[in-house]
């Protein structure tokens, strides 16, 4: 069994329009040292999957449906008392703002040692050595007397390394991060993500990262999710997706970017916009974007505006599109001729 | 754009969809403040119509159905339900006029203040500077005199260059004066704040980038967008208005005896509560109370609704 | 402080005759600086020093000596890092501040120092974009409203019908169903706010359209959108641009030279294709190995060690020199120059002109 596996996740928000699906049957697993990236626009869903995968969804929230288990237990059934024993001590978070998680009234050093005193019986001293050697390994320069700064003396790469110094901090198993470099400079972020993989393969550590940036998901995971509406509508291997992508939308979203096009030409641009998760179209929720809504003869197939579309293994990938799964059972059926 | 339709909501559609509507519909004690304001609004605008007696009216005032008592106590006459007063007059009447009065001093007062605060917190947040330095100085010692003080000023200014029948008989422009003039720093500080964050907002980059004249993205970009706080703050300001009125009136710095306010008619009472005619006083009293009370949790509500961290137009 | 002050005006010498090209430029960025207090008013500036009062000024050095030519129908992108000045030199060029030094130049006239009544005209054929499209609608104006007051300001003459037809037109040139006119901005998704912040921009025909970061607030098959507008309206109607980002990918697609900025300095100054072929300086050649790119499996890219100095204390020499692993003595001392290169690229780098790199 893996280490993490997340089964028919669902959450709704209970806002006063009325129930929103926030996420709808997402399903996936992480082993242990694997790196997952979970990629979309924004109000695909996938800061909500990663708050939710530690229950940590806040009102008007909640997960309606679905496990999310860690190591052998189901973390949204657990108590409050026994989560906080996972959360930051086995799967630690990291944000896109470092000031979500430092307190700006107390210093480097006192918030490493505070989070480790809590979850460990260990005195201040050992903890300030602990600490000092996470700063270490983060690659601060002069991490003493980082120790006794305050986080607003800090620049923004610098407190983004000091967020994962103290996510290091009580060896987690799983790393989950939220667009933990979108915030910063290019320069500034490719260092950030060359050391979070390379801590990450030193010690074994799964990683979960979530960004809207396919070219940093490319580099570092190995595996992706591609997320849209709530849902996950294709799932596979890192490169083979980059590579070949199946689904329309993920074809859309390689194709739109800038370095796929010859410069001066024209984008391939994907039309229209993400639909509202209050107000999805009928059956694929992509298809008044998709330019595949017609079958190869030209006559439109019903099933994609009447239908969700289930997954279907193309390969190693999993694709939720009614397209993709109408031409595999199309070779399907010619290789069963001849 | 959730709605596929291509025609614009009406105003009307707005407010049935808006939050305010929303958390109104919700907040009972809204509700029951809303309704009681308006009914108070409503009864004392209508006072000519409603009151049995006019006090201003000297014939209709008998000296000798002096200090009658409400309804519910025995000796009550029952041509006044509300009881009399030490000279004679009607208590419901006198409570309908005197709340028409003290209302028409705390709108009156709130305007004046709206008026001058908003214009200079706009001037001193949108221009900033040298004008933003000199005004909010000027507010600053503003606010270090209090409306007593300006009271006592004003006061003994014009009654002794225009006499004091002159001073009551215009006491309620004075009134207004005094309390606007002493009271919008408030809304100066309010406005400033709010304009200087919606200052940096890009729309406004826009404007100047367009080429609009200051006064123009002043009124028309930036006014507007700083509304929120100017009727959250208004609502708290007429209560205080009425207050500093019905203070002011006791203290004999505001409304004479026989123009009755709430704060006069209280202080008329007020030397009768020992010899046991407590209802001239506790009525008008009461009803200030109400007044002020009701209008103070319409603001509170005001005030969570429009709190623009909670709530994201 | 002024000691760097004084360094940076020996070294720069401010000749406009420097430049050859500034024959068919249409806007010519000459020399300029930008200085923001941090200080505040005379009062708060009064410190005690050593039982004496003394007046202590403390300056954000925004933009130090730029030297820009945008030439008729270009696009040229100026890139750089949060901080670099990029936003600053759009805002200056727009006349939402005012120079500290230096000289703006527009078609061969001077606008930096103009009045806002003398500036009028000039609103007319230069305009604006901003990032934030959820910012840079009036939330309490409808569209209409937000489209026909440039129109009203800058056409005094236009009776009501002739607005309609323009903001009718604009609107669907920016692929907007006028229908949606009496909506407010908050009604639209981001993209669709931005097609209107370009419809204004656009409603008064400008020929010259500086556009700060327009799409970097915006989801990724938005930009692709947002980028393709921006170039169409380029074509059909002969604009220049200024285009102000952080994102290379977007400069190699779109922009016709590149300017790359480093903490208010412009370290390299190349036509699209030569930079990203050739790049000199060793900023761009970072800047260029970070850009995370789908193909290559692992990143190798260029590590930059240090901390970005702050713009408060700028270093002296050359700005970049404690990220730069190309840094010598005299990049500590010396302010580099622009120099143009066989292909004329630009580059302001010790290391480049004696050949080192």
């Amino acid at each position: 069994m893996a280490l993490l596996e997340v089964n028919n996740l669902d959450v709704r928000f209970a806002l006063r329009q009325g129930e929103v699906h926030a996420l709808r049957d997402i399903c996936f697993s992480l082993e242990r040292g694997e790196r997952l990236g979970i990629v979309g626009e924004s109000g695909a869903g996938k800061s909500v999957a990663a708050f939710s995968l530690l229950n940590l969804i806040a009102k008007p929230g909640f997960i309606a449906g679905g496990t999310v288990t860690f190591d052998g237990q189901v973390l949204n059934r657990m108590s409050e008392r026994g989560l906080r024993k996972v959360r930051g001590n086995r799967v630690s978070m990291i944000f896109q703002d470092p000031m979500m998680t430092l307190n700006p009234v107390l210093s480097i050093g006192e918030q490493m040692v505070e989070c480790l005193k809590a979850h460990r019986r260990i005195s201040s001293k050992e903890a300030r050595a602990i600490a000092l050697d996470k700063l270490q390994q983060v690659q601060i320069p002069s991490p003493e007397t980082r120790l006794d700064q305050y986080p607003h003396e800090l620049s923004g790469g610098m407190r983004q390394r000091i967020i994962i110094a103290i996510a290091l901090l009580l060896d987690p198993d799983i790393i989950i991060a939220d667009e933990p470099t979108t915030a910063l400079d290019v320069t500034i972020q490719a260092e950030i993500m060359a050391l979070l993989l390379d801590l990450c393969e030193q010690h074994n550590v799964g990683l979960i990262l979530i960004t809207h940036d396919l070219g940093v998901v490319s580099q570092v995971t190995q595996r992706m999710l591609v997320m849209y509406a709530g849902r996950v509508i294709e799932q596979g291997p890192t490169r083979e997706i980059i590579n070949d992508p199946q689904h329309p939308y993920t074809q859309g979203l390689i194709n739109a970017l800038p370095q796929m096009a010859t410069p001066g030409e024209k984008l391939n641009q994907i039309r229209g916009s993400m639909p509202s998760l209050s107000n999805l179209p009928s059956g694929c929720a992509f298809h008044p974007r998709c330019d595949f809504i017609n079958r190869a003869d030209g006559q439109p197939r019903p099933a994609c505006t009447q239908q969700v579309p289930e997954f279907v293994e193309s390969g190693n990938c999993r694709v939720a599109c009614h397209m993709v799964a109408e031409m595999l059972e199309d070779r399907r059926l010619k290789e069963e001729t001849s | 754009m959730s709605t596929t339709t291509n025609v614009p909501p009406s105003r009307w559609e707005r407010l049935r969809d808006s939050y305010m509507w929303y958390s109104f519909k919700r907040d009972r004690t809204a509700q029951l403040c809303l309704a009681v304001f308006i009914c108070m609004v409503i009864a004392a605008f209508a006072s000519p119509l409603l009151a049995p007696t006019n006090p201003y009216d000297l014939s209709q005032i008998d000296i000798m159905s002096s200090e009658l008592p409400p309804f519910w106590i025995d000796g009550a006459d029952e041509r006044y339900a509300l009881g009399t007063d030490a000279q004679g007059r009607d208590l419901w009447s006198i409570v309908l006029y005197g709340t028409r009065v003290s209302l028409l001093i705390g709108f009156g007062a709130v305007i004046l203040q709206a008026l001058l605060g908003v214009t200079f917190g706009l001037m001193a947040g949108y221009l900033g500077g040298r004008v933003d330095t000199i005004l909010m100085r000027l507010a600053d010692i503003q606010l270090s005199f209090s409306t007593l003080m300006v009271a006592i000023v004003v006061g003994a200014l014009v009654k002794a260059t225009m006499g004091s029948a002159f001073y009551s008989q215009y006491a309620v422009m004075m009134l207004i004066l005094i309390i606007g003039l002493a009271e919008w720093p408030q809304y100066a500080r309010t406005v400033r704040a709010s304009v200087l964050a919606e200052k940096n907002k890009e729309y406004v980059d826009a404007a100047r980038v367009m080429g609009l004249r200051s006064k123009r993205i002043m009124f028309r970009h930036v006014l507007p967008n700083t509304m929120s706080p100017i009727f959250v703050i208004s609502t708290v300001q007429i209560a205080n208005a009425i207050i500093s009125e019905a203070a002011l009136s006791f203290l004999g710095l505001g409304m004479p005896e026989t123009h009755p306010s709430l704060g006069s008619l209280i202080k008329s009472g007020f030397d009768y509560i020992q010899s046991g005619s407590w209802w001239i006083t506790l009525i008008p009293g009461a009803v200030l109370v109400v007044l002020v009370l009701s209008i103070n949790l319409l603001g509170d509500w005001l005030r969570d609704v429009m709190n623009p961290r909670l709530y994201k137009g | 402080m002024s000691a760097h002050a004084e360094a940076i005006t020996d070294s720069h010498n401010p000749t406009p005759r420097q430049n050859e090209e500034s024959a068919d430029s249409l806007l010519q960025i000459r020399d300029l600086k930008k200085r923001f207090s941090l200080s505040g008013d005379f009062l708060d500036q009064l410190r005690f020093k050593g039982g004496k009062l003394v007046r202590h000024q403390e300056h954000v050095h925004a933009i130090n000596g730029v030297n820009l030519d945008i030439k008729r129908g270009e696009a040229l992108c100026v890139v750089g890092e949060s901080g670099c000045g990029k936003s600053t030199v759009a805002r200056t060029v727009m006349g939402l501040l005012t120079p500290t030094e230096g000289e703006i130049r527009y078609d061969g006239n001077r606008i930096d120092n103009l009045s806002s009544r003398q500036l009028l005209p000039y609103r007319k054929r230069m305009q604006m974009i901003f990032q934030n499209p959820y910012a840079s609608l009036n939330p309490r104006m409808t569209i209409q409203q937000t489209l026909e007051e440039p129109l009203r300001l800058h056409h005094p003459d236009w009776k009501r019908p002739q607005i309609l037809d323009k903001v009718e037109e604009v609107m669907r040139s920016v692929g907007i169903d006028p229908d949606w006119g009496k909506r407010f901005g908050h009604e639209f998704s981001g993209g669709q706010r931005q097609r209107i912040a370009i419809a204004r921009a656009l409603a008064v025909d400008p020929e010259f359209i500086v556009a700060d970061e327009p799409i970097s607030a915006l989801d990724v098959s938005i930009q692709a959108q947002v980028l393709n507008l921006l170039m169409e309206a380029q074509q059909e109607r002969n604009l220049t641009y200024l285009f102000i980002t952080h994102d290379l990918a977007v400069v190699e697609h779109f922009g016709t030279r590149v300017a790359v900025m480093y903490l208010g300095t412009v370290c390299e100054v190349a036509t699209t294709a030569t930079l990203f072929d050739k790049p000199r300086h060793p900023y761009t050649q970072a800047l260029l190995s970070a850009i995370p790119r789908l193909k290559d499996d692992r990143p190798q890219h260029i590590r930059l060690t240090g901390e970005v100095p702050t713009p408060v204390n700028l270093p002296s020499g050359c700005v970049f020199h404690g990220r730069c692993p190309h840094a010598n003595a005299r990049c500590k001392q010396e302010i580099p120059l622009l120099q143009t290169q066989d292909d004329g690229t630009r580059v302001a780098c010790h290391a480049v002109e004696e050949g080192r790199l």
